[in-house]
């Protein structure tokens, strides 16, 4: 038996291969949500992810499909709700976020057959992590990343200001899309790991995290990176020795470290 | 930056044509059948009270706001820089002046040649979130300006900048003008330093309340209906003179070479 075999045998090491592949694409996305205030929007997203798996079982198609097709279809309304301005976003995202969450919640209820995880779903199940799911998310991340660097001046150029993006002939609605089928894609991915309730901190603690310490766009994206394996790590060893919940582990890891630099780190950053 | 070789400009009379623009929302018109015609050279300011419209009509222009009716005519090839009204920059997102400028698309020396050109090279390693009004401005102009625009647009470019800065300011942006041989539009509240810079004012409420030279405007019935006489007044008379030049900082400099002086008379 190979190496690679016995690391992949092992649940742990597919646990903390899946994390770091996690991390290696929430770091960079994560800067985007923390650029473009989208915090919320993630949550909301996320939560839609619950009605995704819900759907999913009742069409039954791949969870990891449902759930992407779920995210984007939210994403999309939640556009177009904005546009009308009848309601505040934060109103309309909280609105979609919790009733997308019940309406997953009743949805389940009514197949009984379906044996669901709950607390898998809600708060992440990484050490059940599979070699399936280890494609999924090296495939994810890669797609991902790729998009990212392709698409990177124009998403940058809109983060920093839409109209001037506009004139200077930037696709300001298409790469918006572009972004949010990201999200949907990281989200189905990362709902492995920290579950669905805790997706939101593993994309803005690291890259608000890195804020602090970051000379320009790119070093914020790989320190949330180095921020995000720090995470991941810490949080799969705290679990592996006292035996504590995997996914909730990594959030207190990132948010320890979250402390750790805004209390010692000098603000030298642009 | 030096004046574009004359094999290089292009050869068209105007730039952008407004005809008979409406703009409405929510079926209030905020831009009423306003005609706008920007030709090559031309400097032409908007003024106008609060809610009149002018910065809808100048988004129209750039073409990031839908007309209810009416036609924009653009020139296909027509490059538009634009200087918005605040660069209200997420602190969030680290980013020095070079990186900024370097987003434009523009190399690293046209870059430098921009911001050398309004004055804020020194600054090109600073952060972008660190910079006061005037220095935020001149950045923004150097930006526009590495684009090598045939229409510039700006968006109440002197706000935030002290009294001498902006009469730098508007005498910058009409050098400018002559260097790359652009068309201007602006938007301005700064009513006696516009009249001394502009070509054409439009007093737009709504619709166009009164449109042509400063000296003339100012006599126009409907312009002191809608600033006052006291404004009209004081503008049919105004004379402005300076025989030295301030810095960003607002302090006296003498030494000539300088861009931005304002040691002639304006009229």
């Amino acid at each position: 038996m190979s190496i690679i075999d016995s690391v992949l045998d092992d649940f742990f090491w597919r646990a903390l291969l899946g994390g770091l592949g996690v991390a290696l694409v929430a770091g960079p996305l994560g800067c985007f949500v923390v650029w473009r205030r989208m915090a919320y929007f993630g949550d909301t997203l996320a939560h839609s992810a619950l009605l995704g798996i819900a759907l999913s079982f009742l069409i039954s198609v791949p969870l990891n499909i449902g759930v992407i097709i779920t995210c984007i279809t939210i994403a999309i309304a939640l556009v177009l709700l904005s546009r009308t301005r009848a309601l505040a976003t934060d109103t309309l995202l909280g609105i979609l976020a919790h009733s997308a969450l019940a309406i997953g919640l009743v949805t389940l209820s009514f197949m009984p057959d379906v044996r669901v995880d709950l607390t898998g779903l809600l708060f992440g199940d990484l050490l059940a992590m599979a070699r399936l799911d280890l494609l999924w998310i090296y495939g994810g991340a890669a797609f991902v990343l790729t998009l990212l660097a392709i698409l990177w001046r124009g998403l940058l150029m809109s983060t920093i200001h839409e109209e001037l993006a506009r004139v200077e002939g930037v696709p300001v609605e298409r790469l918006r899309l572009a972004l949010m089928l990201m999200f949907s894609l990281v989200i189905a991915v990362a709902m492995k790991i920290v579950g669905v309730l805790l997706i939101t901190a593993l994309l803005i603690i690291p890259a608000a995290t890195a804020r602090r310490l970051a000379k320009n766009p790119e070093h914020m994206m790989a320190l949330a990176v180095v921020f995000g394996f720090i995470a991941v790590t810490g949080g799969l060893s705290l679990s592996w020795h006292l035996d504590t919940p995997a996914g909730p582990s990594v959030v207190v890891t990132a948010f320890l470290s979250f402390l750790l630099v805004y209390s010692t780190a000098r603000n030298t950053s642009h | 930056m030096p004046p574009l070789p004359r094999g290089q400009q292009r050869c068209l009379t105007s730039w952008s044509n407004l005809n008979q623009l409406t703009v409405q929302f929510d079926d209030r018109p905020v831009v009423d059948r306003v005609d706008l015609t920007v030709r090559r050279g031309d400097i032409i300011t908007i003024i106008g009270p609060n809610g009149a419209g002018k910065t809808t009509l100048i988004k129209a222009i750039l073409g990031i706001q839908r007309a209810s009716s009416g036609r924009i005519s653009r020139s296909s090839r027509l490059v538009i820089g634009y200087v918005p009204q605040h660069l209200s920059l997420e602190s969030t997102l680290p980013l020095s002046v070079r990186r900024f400028m370097l987003l434009s698309g523009r190399s690293d020396h046209e870059c430098q040649a921009a911001l050398e050109r309004t004055g804020v090279r020194h600054l090109i390693d600073a952060s972008v979130h660190h910079l006061s009004g005037g220095e935020t401005q001149r950045l923004l102009l150097a930006r526009a300006l590495a684009r090598r625009p045939d229409l510039l647009v700006l968006d109440e470019p002197a706000q935030g900048v002290d009294i001498n800065g902006q009469a730098a300011l508007y005498d910058l942006i009409r050098q400018l003008r002559d260097e790359l041989n652009c068309g201007v539009i602006m938007i301005s509240h700064d009513l006696h330093l516009v009249m001394a810079a502009t070509d054409k004012v439009i007093c737009l409420n709504q619709h166009v309340c009164c449109s042509g030279y400063p000296a003339d405007i100012s006599h126009d019935p409907a312009f002191i209906e809608t600033f006052g006489h006291q404004v009209a007044e004081s503008l049919a008379v105004y004379h402005h003179h300076h025989n030295h030049r301030h810095n960003l900082h607002g302090d006296v400099v003498t030494s000539a070479g300088h861009h931005g002086a304002c040691d002639h008379e304006h009229h």
